[in-house]
């Protein structure tokens, strides 16, 4: 057991506290590089500073076919401050200087692929990054890739969606590690007024199939929506709303700071929702 | 040329050699599954394929004429230069072979409201047209820029009750459009039939595609075998994601004699930015849903294209192709924006055929090859679509090079 937990990421070493301590975890996406790399440092240590479990960082990509508006233009902005994966594990090593907070990206599969997928799955790894989630990669193509992931000591994130029958969910969760992403509702990232209906019944499907963690995302946008969604799921996860106010609060240090608050106001909404 | 028969895909997983594979979100994968299951139901149903086939015939017009173009074949000095004329398809390319089927599927899905993206124009008119034959509700995605140089295709798919959604993201053009029409399906997934135009994507689309497209090609043998009394010395089709083409080769593929060429968009020239020859100037990759040749950084980021024709302005190329060219089965190439255009003007004046810009580019490397050519040669060109859709765009082109 011991030797076990040595190898423990980050982000599983997290769930167990959150499990131990009777609490929800919050997952909190941004873009890497929007507006540019030095930012994105900064908004790791707002995130951490408002109680965020998880940062999950994405990594812009030209194609971005799962991402909403909001996620594109940022994702657009990144790569026109010259932003690039290299960059971005430079970055994640600063950050490690400082704190031990979980991080994981959100990328889509040509980024890795490109520059050698082992080569640049390891360097993730040595930079101080815990998982990835890899966008366009179901499980029918996983096989070799979660191995290497694996080997580095990296979580692979695997995405299940309202549309995953059961028999699909049981062989996804055997590439999974460090938690489930349940995907609220059918489309792309982005704010939505309420939380899909079936939300619930798709974190019980779940359950069935796996006693890995589960984090519900894809649309939450206040506290309220995330206090909903932690009922059910062990963890929420809220992006494009984060991305959207940092983005429009622009260089102003009081409405960034205003910005974080209102994270922490979502962090503790999920905080106060009791563990059954 | 390979003496050992040629394997082609694809394969349970949807390879064809190490190209393809089904590279989507997850929300997709359920459906693409329910896709490959229902087409391969579906392959097999004789009332189905009565079906299309009934279709093909009363309204489409196949089968399209193998036409023997007399100045043509004297200019490039061989036997026999034929044109399979699939710009005298209903719509004016070959395009709605595939709409045509894969409106039948949703029908046999259960599914009302079909999608699809459009470079040139010519696969949105083709889906607008089967939707409204089938009272289907239909979206098009086309970027913002394509619209502006296929404004007739906007006005024609408009007319057919067509809903065309402009697409301002990135270099608004086919790339962006696939993926604006990849979100929508995301999101609709279960009333929604996505009706890809081109042999692309994830599997089972390119297997789908070139399927309903090889009906070109199983013409063209048949019509080529009574007319010239042999098979072809050569094919010749231009390629920008590849329905075409895959559609004229594959019923050939295992002719072993008969050669096969698809030309890619040359643009500007072969530098970043400024063409579309995957072939040339791209590397492998995954790009919406397919593992293939694309034109990317060496950060993964996809590359800029240019062409002057808009159904060959797209980074990537069918999977199929990509292996094909492993092989050593199909050569590539590629010709100019210049070419292009001349190539254009000399089909019109030799034989009183206006091409498509795309097709233009298949025309213009037979032409620019002309030394290639034996007495006793015998060429198959894909005429794939007619040039109205182009004028304009020909036009302003000629206006700007000769400034």
């Amino acid at each position: 057991m011991w030797s076990e937990k040595e190898k423990m990421t980050r982000i599983e070493k997290n769930f167990t506290a959150l499990q131990a301590a009777g609490q929800k975890g919050f997952i909190a996406y941004i873009t890497a590089g929007d507006p540019n790399l030095d930012a994105t440092v900064e908004h790791i240590y707002a995130l951490e500073r408002a109680g965020v479990d998880i940062v999950e960082l994405g990594i812009p990509f030209s194609d971005p076919l799962a991402d909403g508006p909001v996620n594109q233009e940022s994702a657009m902005r990144a790569l026109d401050a010259g932003t690039n994966l290299k960059g971005v594990f430079e970055m994640v090593r600063q950050v490690r200087r400082v704190s031990d907070i979980p991080l994981m990206c959100y990328c889509y599969m040509n980024l890795l692929y490109a520059p050698g997928f082992e080569r640049t799955v390891q360097q993730a790894a040595k930079a101080g990054i815990d998982g990835l989630l890899i966008l366009d990669l179901p499980t029918e193509e996983a096989g070799d890739y979660a191995r290497t992931l694996q080997d580095a000591g990296l979580n692979l994130i695997t995405l299940i969606t309202p549309t995953t029958p059961e028999a699909r969910m049981r062989r996804i969760v055997q590439h999974a590690s460090g938690f489930v992403y349940a995907v609220s509702r059918t489309g792309v990232t982005g704010i939505q007024k309420s939380l899909a209906s079936d939300a619930g019944e798709l974190v019980q499907r779940a359950r069935r199939v796996t006693t890995l963690p589960l984090a519900l995302g894809f649309g939450i946008a206040d506290p309220a929506q995330a206090a909903a969604a932690a009922q059910n799921a062990d963890a929420v996860v809220v992006g494009s709303a984060i991305v959207k106010q940092w983005h429009e609060a622009g260089a102003s240090a009081t409405r960034q700071k205003r910005v974080e608050r209102w994270i922490r106001s979502m962090v503790q909404a999920v905080k106060e929702v009791p563990v059954q | 040329m390979p003496n050992k028969p040629i394997t082609t895909g694809p394969d349970r997983r949807g390879y064809y050699g190490p190209y393809g594979g089904m590279y989507v979100p997850e929300t997709l994968m359920a459906p693409l599954l329910e896709l490959t299951d229902q087409y391969g139901q579906a392959r097999r149903d004789p009332a189905f394929r009565r079906a299309l086939n009934g279709y093909l015939r009363d309204f489409v017009g196949r089968p399209t004429p193998l036409y023997f173009a007399e100045r043509m074949t004297r200019e490039l000095g061989c036997a026999g230069v034929y044109l399979k004329r699939e710009d005298l398809c209903h719509t004016g390319a070959h395009k709605i072979n595939n709409s045509l089927g894969q409106a039948l599927l949703a029908q046999r899905m259960g599914k009302h409201r079909v999608i699809a993206e459009t470079g040139a124009g010519q696969h949105g008119v083709a889906t607008a047209t089967v939707a409204a034959m089938f009272g289907m509700e239909c979206v098009i995605y086309m970027g913002a820029v394509d619209m502006e140089r296929q404004a007739l295709n906007v006005f024609r798919m408009r007319s057919l009750g067509a809903q065309v959604v402009p697409v301002t993201a990135g270099q608004q053009t086919l790339k962006e459009a696939i993926s604006e029409a990849m979100r929508d399906w995301v999101t609709n997934v279960r009333t929604t039939h996505y009706i890809l135009g081109s042999a692309l994507g994830a599997h089972p689309y390119p297997r789908i595609v070139r399927d309903f497209q090889s009906v070109i090609g199983r013409e063209a043998r048949r019509q080529i075998k009574r007319q010239a009394g042999r098979l072809p010395t050569a094919l010749v089709a231009c390629v920008g994601g590849g329905s075409n083409s895959i559609g004229l080769f594959y019923p050939f593929i295992r002719d072993a004699q008969v050669q096969m060429i698809g030309v890619e968009a040359g643009g500007r020239g072969i530098r970043k930015g400024q063409h579309a020859a995957r072939f040339a100037g791209g590397k492998v990759g995954i790009l919406q849903g397919t593992k293939t040749f694309l034109l990317q950084d060496r950060h993964g980021q996809i590359e800029l294209t240019h062409s002057v024709s808009a159904g060959l302005d797209y980074a990537a190329i069918g999977p199929e192709h990509s292996w094909l060219r492993d092989l050593g089965r199909v050569e590539y190439a590629h010709v100019t924006d210049r070419e292009a255009v001349e190539a254009f003007d000399a089909l019109g004046r030799w034989e009183g055929i206006l091409p498509a810009l795309e097709t233009a580019h298949a025309f213009a490397w037979c032409v620019q090859q002309a030394d290639r050519w034996q007495r006793d040669d015998v060429l198959v060109l894909n005429c794939s679509g007619r040039g109205d859709k182009d004028v304009q765009q020909v036009a302003a082109w000629k206006q700007e090079h000769t400034r």
